[in-house]
């Protein structure tokens, strides 16, 4: 368990003894699961509704506002998780503190202008 | 662990930019919080205030010459020319983009989600412009300052999206013909995502091949490198298509035409002179800064595409029959004589660049002032034929158009041709005799188009149905006014800018 690629060892037994697992649980239950399909039991399960048939949808367009909204946050959080690393130590301080302020803040006009605009009703 | 540090922020030397940002932040709130009535009459004084306040905080700096926020950002003396430049044409922009008298409700249209050509489009069209292309103007400016200051690739790229954004948006807007201005609006988005693509990969290349950033880093690693290097300059072919792209050189051109035709005439206006003026800071400080040291690997090519440029532009400038595709394609020969000062690599060449791109900046916004003012029943007539005998319907106009021609024509006592003094013996300093003579016999075939013009103006009988001249705006009318008056001064007394030009050539780092 030594050497440059030593510490992968382990994860790859991991990895094999999972994959034993799953064809183990799998095997298993085919092997041993009485089988009797009927119409209703093949069919796609969806939550318990009836799939509709067709398979093509048109999403609705309104879902974009939401889509945009979530990116901002998104790309928020990607530079909130450095920042939280490194605030609290000597010599970042208030100043950090105000500019990560700021910087949402700027981030919290585009939901405000969003929410003004009232493009978070859906009706 | 290794210990971590702010980079030091030197507010002052940034301050334009954050008056230029906050202008626009404000601006959104105003959108969010103030009656639609009301909306007009403060975002106009709120984005001209912005920048009159920005113009005075540049003025203040302008002895700074510091690199600041870790080193991405360089405030020395192109970047504050420039962004001085930038706003004071964007000041001028500003006017003819508020203008509401010449059209009832102002260019732009009240929502620009309406489906073009449908019954609610046409019952938009007697309301009052949207309000919101005034933040989107102040983003769009402040992303041009802060592309001229960007002092490593990744500042830039932000920067570059910051200022196209918000372009694409604003070209959709016309009120009139909203179909070719949302055709323009798309073609424009489509192509500049492309070449931003294009500047991204090359980025990528450039880090691949230098492990930094930073202009000044890859100028070391570049000297160091020889001249075999794959990944180099892969990586200085996509940055620069990237950046010719904006700056709408041959053979990234293609989208210019379209666009100055469908976009609102105050827009277009603002893409030739500001838009044109910070693609071509960025560019001085790449190959001014990054590449100067290996130029000769790369200078043939761009030589190659300074002179394609300038014919395509004359050439093609000569056979168009509307005023605004008459005006890009002079825009695009225009932009190889600003890449001719770019190529001299010279102090010199770097200021008689700056001292072009604000001066020519200055006679194309009065121009599209011009063409916003000749309208008839369709909103404006822009087909060159609908000009025959304007001359003699309002001479004024007529008259000032003609100053402007020759301005473009580059006619002694106009700046146009203290501009290309200043380019053309830059150029000649440096050696390159090819790119002048091609300069000069272009804007001889140039000349052409923009005396043609006039011809059409005067000689011609007018029909039955030219269009009349509206009465401009208050806003209009001083758009024209610092138009012509920098037109005219920057032709007579060139001296002052073009000594401010020559302190300010040099790039720090």
């Amino acid at each position: 368990m030594d050497g440059y690629l030593g510490g992968y060892a382990s994860l790859g037994l991991l990895l094999i003894a999972a994959a034993l697992l799953f064809v183990v649980a799998f095997g298993a239950n085919r092997l041993l699961s009485p089988r009797n399909p009927s119409g209703a039991k093949t069919t796609t399960y969806e939550c318990g509704i009836d799939p509709v048939p067709g398979d093509w949808a048109q999403a609705q367009i309104r879902y974009y506002v939401f889509a945009y909204l979530y990116v901002l946050f998104a790309v928020e959080s990607v530079f909130l998780f450095p920042w939280a690393m490194v605030f609290d130590r000597p010599g970042f301080g208030v100043v950090t503190l105000v500019e990560m302020g700021v910087f949402i803040a700027v981030l919290a006009l585009g939901l405000l202008y969003a929410w003004r605009k009232g493009v978070l009703r859906w009706t | 662990m290794e210990e971590l540090h702010l980079p030091p922020i030197d507010y002052a030397a940034i301050a334009p930019l954050l008056l230029v940002f906050g202008a626009g932040c404000v601006g959104v709130l105003v959108e969010a919080f103030v009656p639609r009535a009301w909306r007009y009459r403060v975002q106009v004084p709120l984005l001209l205030a912005g920048l009159v306040a920005a113009l005075i905080a540049l003025i203040s700096v302008a002895d700074k010459r510091v690199s600041t926020a870790g080193g991405a950002l360089a405030i020395d003396g192109p970047a504050l020319f420039l962004q001085g430049g930038l706003v004071a044409l964007g000041i001028v922009s500003v006017l003819l983009i508020a203008e509401r008298r010449v059209e009832r409700g102002g260019a732009f249209v009240a929502q620009a989600s309406v489906v073009a050509g449908t019954d609610s489009d046409r019952r938009q069209s007697s309301q009052p412009g949207a309000t919101e292309v005034y933040p989107l103007t102040a983003f769009a400016l402040g992303g041009m300052m802060l592309f001229c200051a960007a002092n490593d690739l990744v500042t830039m790229f932000v920067a570059l999206e910051v200022f196209s954004l918000p372009l694409y948006l604003l070209c959709a807007l016309a009120r009139r013909r909203r179909l070719l201005s949302q055709e323009a609006s798309v073609k424009y988005f489509l192509l500049g995502a492309f070449s931003s693509a294009f500047f991204l990969y090359g980025v990528a290349l450039l880090y691949g091949f230098a492990g930094t950033m930073s202009f000044t880093g890859l100028r070391e690693a570049a000297a160091e490198a020889g001249s075999e290097d794959t990944l180099l300059f892969l990586g200085i072919a996509m940055l620069s298509v990237g950046l010719l792209f904006k700056a709408a050189m041959v053979p990234f051109h293609v989208w210019t035409p379209d666009v100055y035709q469908g976009a609102p005439t105050p827009v277009t206006g603002m893409m030739a002179a500001c838009t044109k003026l910070a693609a071509f800071g960025g560019i001085l400080r790449v190959f001014t800064v990054g590449f100067a040291d290996i130029n000769l690997d790369w200078e043939p090519i761009l030589i190659a595409v300074a002179i394609a440029t300038m014919l395509v532009g004359a050439v093609m400038a000569v056979t168009q029959t509307d005023i605004k595709r008459l005006l890009a394609y002079s825009s695009i020969a225009n932009a190889g004589y600003v890449f001719t000062g770019v190529l001299a690599l010279s102090e010199e060449g770097v200021a008689g660049t700056m001292f072009y791109l604000v001066a020519y900046g200055f006679t194309v916004l009065a121009a599209f002032a011009v063409v916003t003012l000749v309208r008839d029943a369709d909103g404006e007539a822009t087909h060159l034929s609908r000009w025959a005998g304007l001359g003699r319907r309002s001479p004024l106009f007529a008259g000032l158009f003609t100053v402007l021609m020759l301005a473009f024509a580059g006619i002694p006592l106009t700046s146009g041709f203290t501009s290309k003094f200043a380019v053309f013996s830059a150029a000649l300093g440096a050696d390159q005799v090819t790119l002048v003579i091609v300069g000069l016999i272009s804007s001889a075939v140039l000349a052409f188009p923009y005396l043609r013009v006039v011809v059409l103006m005067y000689l011609s009988e007018p029909a039955e149905d030219t269009p009349t001249v509206s009465l401009p705006g208050v806003f209009t009318s001083l758009a024209l006014v610092i138009g012509l008056v920098a037109t005219i001064g920057l032709g007579v007394v060139p001296g002052p800018v073009l000594e401010l030009a020559e302190q300010a050539s040099s790039f720090i780092g």
